[in-house]
């Protein structure tokens, strides 16, 4: 019993690891510029497939995921410049609408242009599962394990230490406090964006020789994104850690001691008793009404 | 322009004097095709086109039908029946196609049907499942084997090599969910018990909880896998890592090259029943079904520079029964094609010989899906 | 999270235009120049597929309507609405089928059912704000796709079920243009309905919600009591429209419940314009058209409709008619201005 519970925590933990990715995306943005951002499921793939088109036309491992992060961070920047900066001053419900746009496009184009078929990439350090008392692990999940957690060591690095991550909490908090006191806050939203497709392409690539990736992967990640956000509270890094973290596991143990049929509605049900009991989310601040 | 024209019409009229032929007719005879091109079941849908567009050049350059060129109206239902419904009235009201092929799914064909018999059109469908041809709905047909039969000839072998207790492992698709019932009810009747049910979601990226439970239930003989695609790659490859020795049963849903590329060599040793399209090139030269087999793979292959998948295949048997029945029929008259299509009699296709009747609007039996395998990074037929 | 107090401009212009056509008369030529094309309609349609797409359109329009009583008014958003349209509709297809109860009760008592669970959920629901609620509306409609997928006994899996015709004392509904009345006079007697919650007090005191959910309580509204009352209307309009709409297309699948279908419902309310009923109609017509103009261009389809959406809301943030109505009214008073001069 013991090694089967212990390789639903490795699954989960890998599953969770990339849900965090996608919420911790979905925290950043929500931070900076208060959107959520439905296009950001699309980053993860975006990122995924083109690692693993680069890799397929003989670009190095190394050097196609390294790209395919890269360009995901441009896509992200030029979604905020082009899409979501030209209409600050919309409603949410607008906004929210601009992100579902910018998914269909970037869904559609990468239909267009690298085709519908699913792509995978070679697994970074081979395909023998490593053993673990009695469980086993891929060395690739560890790869997910241990990009999830430089990307936390990493983001509290840029956001405590360097000023330009010290400008992107304060846009958070108030956006024309930091205007006044110098911050480049149209360069801190289009930043935001960027990292945010960044963190979101890492996970996309990572994962991709695991689950292979095609151009309609993105939206089941950012719902589950957007959930692992949301349990652990909008905006608060540590909560899209432990909202993605916590999801992962709780979903494996379902389908592990419950029911695999109704393991896709357990986030939901979670997410839905979690608000009602605390409309903040388990780690988020207490939101005050503006009057 | 007009000179181009003169010039067509110039040749035209020299080919009609050369050959007496019957030279194509002003308005084409419009097929009409319903799939999924977008959304779950685009990896289905997408060899589906492909093939039906062949089909198409394949048959004008061929001189055309009743002497009058094919020409192709479809449209994409982005996987979601609901959409296919209004596509289908759009194709017979609108376009006024002659006759429908598609419905990739079974949601998508079961959408169309109530327009179908209330239009009185023939239709072709390329999904999946039992209630597509049982009960018997009169203007509805289906070129590929349903997925009791997949289930029936996957129990035999299992039957056959001492299996008594299975575990299956479905997705929760349209797909996987209709063919999970019909197989337990197989299990039950050959007298296999199903020791462990357990579904996934097609588009999950780890399964191994599903397989952990498997693997430590005991006694379990064998591992039944129903889905298809992106799926069922993941799945093989997570029984991989958790050095599952089970003999492990797929579908004819991943039938395609493709999957042994994207499992690796997880994929060796998998065992599941095909279409012989698969295996073609070892069938004996003188099987009816090995030339046709053969040179479809070939051009395809040729044409997309792409593998082929046993759904394509099913779209270009459906292309066979229609245009036999047609030639048969010498009318595109849609109530005389209906009755040639029922009357399709040792029709050879890629998923066997098609004999259908009133009773029967499949006309396959459950001889032609051959066992195959994985053997060496291909699939070779088993034993 | 900003918000915009500037959301109450365009009603307080409504009222300074007042005098010259009042909201009254306004409401009337509104709902005849809409009585007249549901009419005439018919004549320009050439075939059973117009129809169709026509009562497509209106089943959107009046679920984008039913929507909007909840976003546009009370500033409440939901991205599970299509979940009490599934509701309804399975609820008649699993009454008809299974227990072989009449269309009429079916309906009825689907709605019934639809409202008590939607009260259920609105009462915990309903304190949320912004994005939890979002979310929270968002779960809610994925567990109704994923429980109808999966109780295959009942609703026939991810394959979806049959449904019979609509009929009523012995007459059975057949064909698109007998539907094409039903769902025609359904759309108006929404519009109807609509504008006369809208400008009910209840309505007034909706719109007041929006504006500030604070000063709306300080004016002694009971805010809890009304946005529950909206939510429960909404849900229960959806859901008969759901069972209306089974029993018109004969075969449900649970992906009209599902999270697509209610970002589209949302996509109709935001495109229109929030708070504007021929907005919805509007968005839905749009959302009806596109697909159909597009259907031609698989791949592109997608990016084109993508580009429309971010387009239209970069220059039009607040909705196509609403924001273009400002225009006009605007482009009015300059144009008497320089009149005057």
């Amino acid at each position: 019993m013991l090694p089967e519970l212990l390789q639903f925590i490795l699954s989960g933990m890998t599953l969770g690891a990339m849900y965090m990715l996608s919420a911790l995306g979905f925290s950043m943005i929500y931070n900076a510029s208060g959107v959520i951002n439905f296009a950001q499921g699309e980053f993860i793939m975006v990122g995924g497939m083109a690692a693993s088109f680069l890799s397929a036309a003989g670009v190095p491992l190394p050097l196609a995921c390294v790209a395919g992060v890269m360009i995901a961070g441009l896509v992200g920047g030029l979604v905020e410049r082009m899409a979501v900066a030209p209409a600050r001053d919309a409603e949410v419900a607008s906004i929210i609408i601009i992100t579902i746009g910018v998914s269909m496009i970037l869904r559609g184009l990468t239909e267009i242009l690298l085709g519908k078929r699913p792509h995978a990439l070679p697994h970074f350090s081979g395909e023998a599962p490593l053993a673990l008392l009695g469980a086993t692990i891929l060395p690739q999940s560890l790869w997910v394990l241990a990009a999830g957690a430089l990307i936390v060591l990493g983001l509290s690095l840029f956001f405590g230490r360097t000023r330009i991550g010290k400008g992107v909490l304060a846009t958070s908090y108030d956006r024309l406090a930091a205007q006044l006191v110098g911050v480049d806050v149209r360069r801190v939203l289009t930043l935001s964006f960027a990292l945010s497709a960044v963190i979101g392409a890492v996970g996309g690539v990572v994962i991709a020789p695991i689950s292979t990736v095609a151009y309609d992967t993105g939206m089941m990640l950012g719902l589950k994104g957007f959930v692992a956000a949301t349990l652990g509270g909008l905006g608060s890094g540590p909560g899209a850690v432990f909202g993605g973290l916590f999801l992962g596991l709780i979903e494996a143990l379902t389908a592990g001691y419950v029911s695999s049929a109704y393991k896709d509605a357990v986030p939901f049900v979670l997410v839905f008793i979690v608000l009602v009991l605390r409309p903040q989310g388990l780690l988020g601040a207490k939101p005050t009404d503006r009057i | 322009m007009r000179f181009f024209n003169m010039m067509v019409g110039v040749v035209c009229a020299l080919a009609i004097g050369a050959s007496a032929a019957q030279a194509p007719a002003a308005d084409p005879v419009k097929v009409g095709a319903v799939l999924s091109l977008t959304g779950s079941a685009s990896s289905l849908g997408d060899p589906e086109l492909k093939t039906l567009e062949m089909m198409v050049d394949q048959t004008n350059r061929a001189g055309g039908l009743l002497g009058r060129l094919v020409e192709l109206v479809h449209y994409d239902d982005g996987s979601e029946p609901g959409k296919a419904n209004v596509l289908a009235k759009r194709l017979i009201e609108d376009d006024k196609v002659d006759m429908l092929i598609g419905g990739t799914t079974t949601g998508a064909s079961m959408a169309m049907y109530p327009l179908i018999e209330r239009a009185q059109i023939p239709f072709i469908s390329l999904a999946g499942a039992l209630v597509i041809v049982e009960p018997v709905k009169r203007w509805m047909f289906k070129p590929a084997h349903h997925d009791r039969m997949v289930g029936q000839r996957v129990m035999l072998d299992m039957k056959a090599r001492g299996y008594t207790s299975i575990a299956m492992l479905s997705d929760t698709s349209g797909f996987g969910q209709s063919a999970r019932k019909e197989m337990l009810n197989v299990a039950q009747k050959v007298g296999i018990t199903v020791a462990v049910d357990e579904t996934f979601n097609p588009k999950d990226t780890d399964v191994t909880t599903q397989l952990a439970k498997i693997k430590n239930t005991p006694g379990v003989q064998a591992l039944f896998v129903v889905t298809f695609g992106q799926g069922a790659v993941v799945v093989t490859k997570n029984i991989a890592q958790l050095g599952i020795e089970l003999p492990h049963y797929e579908t004819s849903g991943v039938a395609t090259r493709e999957y042994i590329r994207l499992a690796g060599p997880a994929a060796e040793g998998v065992r599941l029943p095909a279409p012989v399209l698969m295996v073609a090139a070892d069938l004996p030269d003188s099987d009816p079904q090995k030339k046709l087999s053969v040179d479809y793979v070939r051009e395809y292959e040729s044409r997309y520079q792409t593998d082929v998948s046993s759904f394509g295949a099913y779209a270009r048997d459906a292309w066979h029964i229609w245009v036999n029945a047609v030639t048969q029929a010498r009318s595109v008259d849609k109530a005389k094609v209906r009755d040639f299509i029922e009357n399709t009699t040792g029709l050879p296709g890629t998923s066997g010989m098609i004999n259908m009747s009133p009773q029967d609007h499949l006309g396959l039996d459950i001889s032609a899906l051959k066992i195959v395998t994985v053997r060496n990074g291909k699939f070779a037929i088993a034993d | 999270m900003t918000h915009h107090p500037d959301q109450s401009l365009p009603r307080s212009r409504q009222s300074i235009s007042g005098p010259i056509l009042g909201p009254g008369s306004r409401r009337v030529v509104g709902l005849a120049a809409l009585a007249a094309v549901v009419a005439l309609l018919p004549l320009l349609l050439p075939n059973a597929f117009y129809f169709d797409v026509a009562i497509r359109i209106a089943i959107l329009a009046v679920n984008g309507i039913a929507l909007n009583l909840l976003m546009g008014y009370t500033g409440q958003i939901s991205l599970g609405h299509a979940g009490f349209f599934g509701l309804g509709a399975y609820g008649s297809a699993v009454l008809t089928t299974h227990f072989g109860w009449a269309p009429l009760p079916a309906l009825l008592a689907a709605a019934g059912l639809t409202a008590v669970i939607a009260w259920g959920v609105a009462r915990v629901i309903l304190r949320l704000r912004g994005h939890y609620l979002a979310m929270a509306t968002l779960g809610l409609g994925i567990i109704i796709s994923i429980v109808l997928g999966n109780e295959a006994a009942w609703t026939g899996g991810p394959d979806g079920m049959p449904v019979d015709g609509f009929s009523l004392f012995g007459l059975t509904l057949s064909g698109e243009r007998q539907w094409y009345w039903v769902f025609g006079g359904l759309l108006i007697a929404t519009v109807i309905l609509a504008q006369n919650l809208i400008d009910s007090p209840a309505g007034r005191a909706l719109q007041a919600l929006h504006g500030s959910e604070t000063a709306a309580s300080v004016a002694g509204i009971d805010v809890g009591r009304r946005k529950i009352a909206v939510f429960v209307l909404s849900a229960t309009v959806s859901a008969m429209l759901g069972s209306l709409s089974a029993h018109y297309s004969g075969y449900i699948n649970p992906g009209i419940a599902g999270f697509l279908q209610s970002v589209e419902l949302v996509i109709i309310v935001v495109l229109g314009g929030m708070a504007s009923i021929y907005g919805s109609i509007f968005g839905a017509v749009v959302m009806g058209l596109l697909p159909q103009i597009l259907a031609g261009y698989e791949g592109w389809d997608s990016v084109l409709f993508g580009v429309i959406l971010v387009v239209t809301m970069i220059f039009l943030p607040r909705g196509v008619v609403p924001s273009l109505a400002t225009r006009l009214r605007s482009a009015g008073v300059t144009g008497k201005g320089g009149a005057a001069c």
